[in-house]
């Protein structure tokens, strides 16, 4: 074949370039499954590899990211009272959704994947898949406006310190996307966190500021709508309407609970999501599907979601019968579908690398994922939201509940009679 | 479950006219305050049992949480019949479609005694080229013990001592005559002592046929086996039928049970297909002085080691033995005639076969003979065994010792276009991301890529789906790698072999070479016992 014999002639050399011979091969063996054959152990391999494990994932995510780039440019007009209905202006808001999504993406991959590049060719071995799935999570867990040298650096952090000092893929502690942003949240608190941050494209939320906008819109898309005769980007006329808060439902729920929630949005709205949030978590019914898929292809362990649906609903419980405010009065099955707990449910708690690694270990991990994410979401007002800081904690319990689980199967195996 | 929940809710909500809210509140405060009391407790009385454990004190039995926690595991048992729920059968292309068996006298074998674990690399040859050898004389014994002979399969002229790497000896050939000769030997007497029986065992080179579990070994001349465990199915891809093999040599079948129970304090234990009991031979399902038990299950519900794990589990330094239901019969026929006559059944398969076939030959056949003509050309992979644990051979090299089926697959040496996410070929795989599962009954033809690189541990819990016994593989892989023996002891080492833990490699995401990996460990073991 043409493309192999020329993919095989540009091959550089190993010991004069590493760096450039590491990036080479992992394209190469992207394009092209190597020619290496079993020895030694089995004759035959399943045809699962990592490279298609870490795809799937990022397959199962797709539906977010669709609906998340076009949530982004909806939530700016809502904010402007321009073009309410949902698929209305549609080509401006999906516009202005890329205009925001793309540069989050490419910045993180280009960060994430030089640096893992960088260390593979350090450590001589191959690039190892992880940051496919960690560098397709982390642009869905931001708000849109975040400044992309803030990802840039939170992104430098967590792949550095979270992954590559513990020996790279496989070998860390904490789930990587996840750190990425608990470091944002730490450093950059107002980049993540109020009620501003949600809805792109405004310096303030105040009433009568206008949106932003840069060359992208003006320049390139605005020529683009223009030739075609479709409504264009217009600065002046997108202002924030009177008593726009962009308060996500959660924030709401501290105020007052469901009702405060309710005057502002409907349990459809929260469902189906074209609400303000993190990018990628809105639309509950695609990360549904995607944690269906996730379970239906054995990708992902169906009993960390399953332990951590249990733990939300038995926590949920108690803070219903305890009803000490309006948020614990919340009924239990709503914090499903409130804020992030599907997607953190679906693709952040099942990283197989940083949680516990026994079947039954992976229940009670779920489970207290769930327990602990309920009580940081309802019963401490710093935190909006309970996931991240929930799985990370789990994530250093993991090993402790896999010790537990181990020494128990030891004990059972020399106490034989 | 959920139903409940949503009772318990709507009392808990709306019934809260009727009890005060911070009656409620203290109650469950008081719950909680109680539980985690009692984790605290529990807490320290592990942190306590454990450290009585480094001092060799035995504390406490199981607690009722781990009694609830075991309920989660699928296997079920009653009375014989045990019911494997893990595992997964490979279904390949190239199975032996008729029952027919056609001897083949084949002109060469070869010994080769590195396939014998632990043996001592240059054993001590007692022939040499150009003599004559009868079936039953000695050809090699391990020079630390000297009084287990390694015996000739057949009679005929020695052509040459092949060595290997630094001068160990690879393989001895012998050019096997037309007409078998056998060297007769006298019979023990059936109520002969335990001792008389293991002389002669030794002599006549049998006493190698028998495997002893943990490491895969030739027992030790004093060794006396816990138990003798016989599986007298194989559920590997494309293994042969042994109720085939059998047939015809019910007796000598039951011959040789009766020899091995005379061998062990313990008993003889005969693992048979569960999933099959109408088609089995009746030399399995009415033995006699044995304890029958049924397997149903996926592969690898036929392994010994599985079996041994359901019925009496390896403890501490117990010793068990494990044979063949080919050296079974090989052994009742040695003391029906006093000759050694291990002419064995070996089924030639896999997808570059023309005509797979099982064909009766000598031990330690010539690969070329055996496939002669049968085989396709292009790049093939000739292995001696199944495709999961067997080793790979030349295509003019030997069977291995003990093997009883050849496979013959192609060698998969070539790139594919994204063939990690859009694989051309349909291929054998545990995963739901191929459409494997939607056909449950398809077979595939297997080649020896490895669909993808080493990589680290990543995903866990596969090789847990495909090994149908109470251990968890990786946390024993990683023991192995810290060479930790108490560890690795604990987490039942001793339990596997490669077969058992072949079917994890196949499955393995990051294409560790697991097999490899517990021999490492077993061999580590070994030497600090």
């Amino acid at each position: 074949m043409g493309l192999l014999q020329f993919l095989k002639r540009i091959e550089p050399d190993k010991k004069k370039n590493p760096l450039l011979h590491t990036a080479y091969d992992a394209f190469f063996t992207f394009a092209y499954t190597p020619n290496r054959v079993n020895k030694g152990g089995v004759h035959i391999r399943d045809g699962m590899d990592l490279k298609r494990l870490m795809v799937h994932v990022v397959l199962a995510m797709q539906l977010c990211y669709l609906f998340g780039t076009y949530n982004i440019g909806h939530q700016h007009f809502v904010a402007a009272g321009q073009y309410l209905g949902f698929l209305d202006g549609f080509h401006l808001k999906l516009a202005h959704g890329l205009i925001k999504m793309l540069p989050m993406f490419i910045v993180t991959h280009v960060v994430g994947l030089g640096i893992e590049f960088l260390f593979a060719a350090k450590r001589g071995h191959e690039v190892e898949e992880g940051f496919l799935v960690t560098g397709a999570l982390i642009p869905l867990i931001m708000p849109p406006d975040l400044p992309l040298w803030i990802l840039a650096i939170a992104v430098a952090f967590a792949v550095v310190f979270g992954k590559e000092a513990f020996g790279g893929t496989g070998m860390n502690i904490w789930n990587i996307a996840l750190l990425t942003r608990v470091f944002v949240f730490f450093a950059y608190p107002g980049e993540i966190s109020g009620d501003t941050c949600w809805v792109s494209g405004y310096d303030t939320l105040a009433a009568g500021s206008t949106a932003e906008y840069g060359w992208w819109h003006t320049g390139f898309f605005n020529s683009i709508f223009g030739s075609l005769g479709w409504p264009q980007f217009e600065a002046a006329k997108t202002m924030v309407v009177d008593g726009f808060s962009g308060a996500t439902p959660l924030a709401l729920a501290y105020q007052g609970g469901m009702e405060a929630i309710q005057q502002h949005y409907t349990i459809d709205q929260i469902f189906w999501g074209g609400i303000p949030g993190s990018i990628g978590e809105t639309n509950k019914p695609f990360i549904i599907l995607g944690a269906l898929f996730l379970i239906f292809t054995r990708v992902a362990s169906w009993r960390i979601m399953a332990g951590m649906v249990l733990g939300v609903g038995v926590t949920g419980m108690l803070f219903n019968a305890w009803g000490f405010n309006a948020f614990m009065m919340v009924p239990w099955y709503y914090h499903y579908i409130l804020g992030s707990f599907l997607f953190a449910m679906a693709f952040m708690a099942t990283d197989p690398v940083t949680a516990s690694n026994t079947n039954r270990g992976k229940w009670i991990y779920g489970f207290f994922i769930g327990v602990v994410g309920l009580v940081v979401r309802v019963l401490n007002p710093a935190y909006p939201e309970g996931w991240m800081l929930a799985i990370l904690f789990m994530n250093s319990f993991a090993p402790l509940i896999d010790y537990f689980i181990v020494q128990s199967n030891i004990k059972k195996r020399t106490s034989r009679v | 479950m959920i139903a409940m929940a949503f009772l318990l809710n709507s009392f808990l909500v709306f019934g809260q006219g009727a009890i005060t809210p911070n009656w409620v509140m203290y109650s469950i405060l008081g719950v909680l305050i109680i539980s985690g009391l009692s984790a605290l407790v529990g807490l320290t009385g592990k942190l306590i049992e454990m450290e009585g454990q480094k001092h060799g004190v035995q504390l406490q039995q199981e607690g009722w949480f781990t009694k609830l926690l075991n309920q989660f595991t699928g296997e079920s048992k009653s009375g014989n019949n045990h019911k494997l729920t893990r595992g997964f059968d490979i279904l390949l292309n190239g199975g032996v479609a008729n029952s027919q068996i056609t001897f083949k006298a084949v002109s060469r074998v070869a010994l080769k005694p590195q396939n014998y674990v632990g043996i001592s690399p240059i054993p001590k040859v007692v022939v040499e080229a150009g003599q004559t050898v009868k079936a039953g004389d000695e050809v090699y014994h391990d020079k630390k013990y000297p009084e287990i002979k390694y015996t000739s399969p057949v009679s005929g002229e020695v052509l040459e001592v092949r060595r290997g790497d630094k001068r160990s000896i690879s393989e001895i050939v012998i050019l096997a005559d037309k007409d078998q000769q056998y060297r007769k030997f006298a019979v023990p007497s059936a109520d002969a002592d335990r001792s008389a029986l293991v002389n002669f065992l030794c002599e006549t080179g049998a006493w190698t046929w028998i495997n002893e579990r943990p490491f895969d070994i030739v027992p030790h001349v004093d060794s006396v086996p816990k138990n003798i465990f016989i599986s007298t199915f194989d559920t590997a891809p494309l293994a042969p039928d042994n109720n085939l093999v059998v047939a015809g040599n019910e007796a000598d079948f039951q011959g040789g049970l009766n020899v091995l129970t005379r061998l062990t304090s313990g008993k003889v234990y005969l693992g048979l297909d569960g999933s099959n009991k109408s088609g089995l031979s009746p030399a399995f399902t009415s033995a006699s002085n044995v304890e029958i038990h049924y397997f149903s299950g996926k592969h690898p519900a036929g392994n010994v080691g599985v079996q041994i794990h359901h019925v009496a589990p390896i403890k501490g330094h117990d010793k068990v033995w494990t044979l063949g239901v080919q050296d079974v019969i090989a052994l009742g026929r040695l003391f029906r005639t006093g000759e050694v006559n291990r002419n064995t059944v070996v089924a030639i398969v896999g997808n570059e076969v023309v005509k797979p076939q099982y064909v009766a030959t000598y031990p330690g056949a010539s690969v070329a003979e055996l496939t002669q003509g049968n085989v396709s050309d292009g790049n093939n992979r000739f292995i001696s065994g199944d495709v999961l644990s067997g080793k790979q051979v030349a295509a003019d090299g030997f069977l291995n010792e003990g093997d009883d089926q050849l496979t013959v697959i192609t060698e998969g040496d070539f790139y594919e276009l994204f063939g990690w996410l859009l694989p051309i070929s349909p291929r054998p795989s545990v995963s739901g991301t191929y459409p494997n599962r939607f056909f449950p009954n398809m077979k595939f033809d297997a080649n020896t890529n490895t669909h993808g690189d080493k990589r680290a541990f990543v995903v866990t819990g596969q090789y847990e789906e495909v090994l149908p016994m109470d251990i968890y593989p990786q946390h024993l892989f990683k023991a192995i790698l810290a060479k930790d023996v108490e560890q690795m002891e604990g987490l039942g080492i001793n339990e596997l072999s490669e077969e058992d833990v072949a079917l994890c490699e196949f499955v393995c995401t990051s294409k560790q070479p697991l097999q490899q990996l517990l021999r490492e460990g077993l061999d580590y073991m070994r030497t600090e016992a």
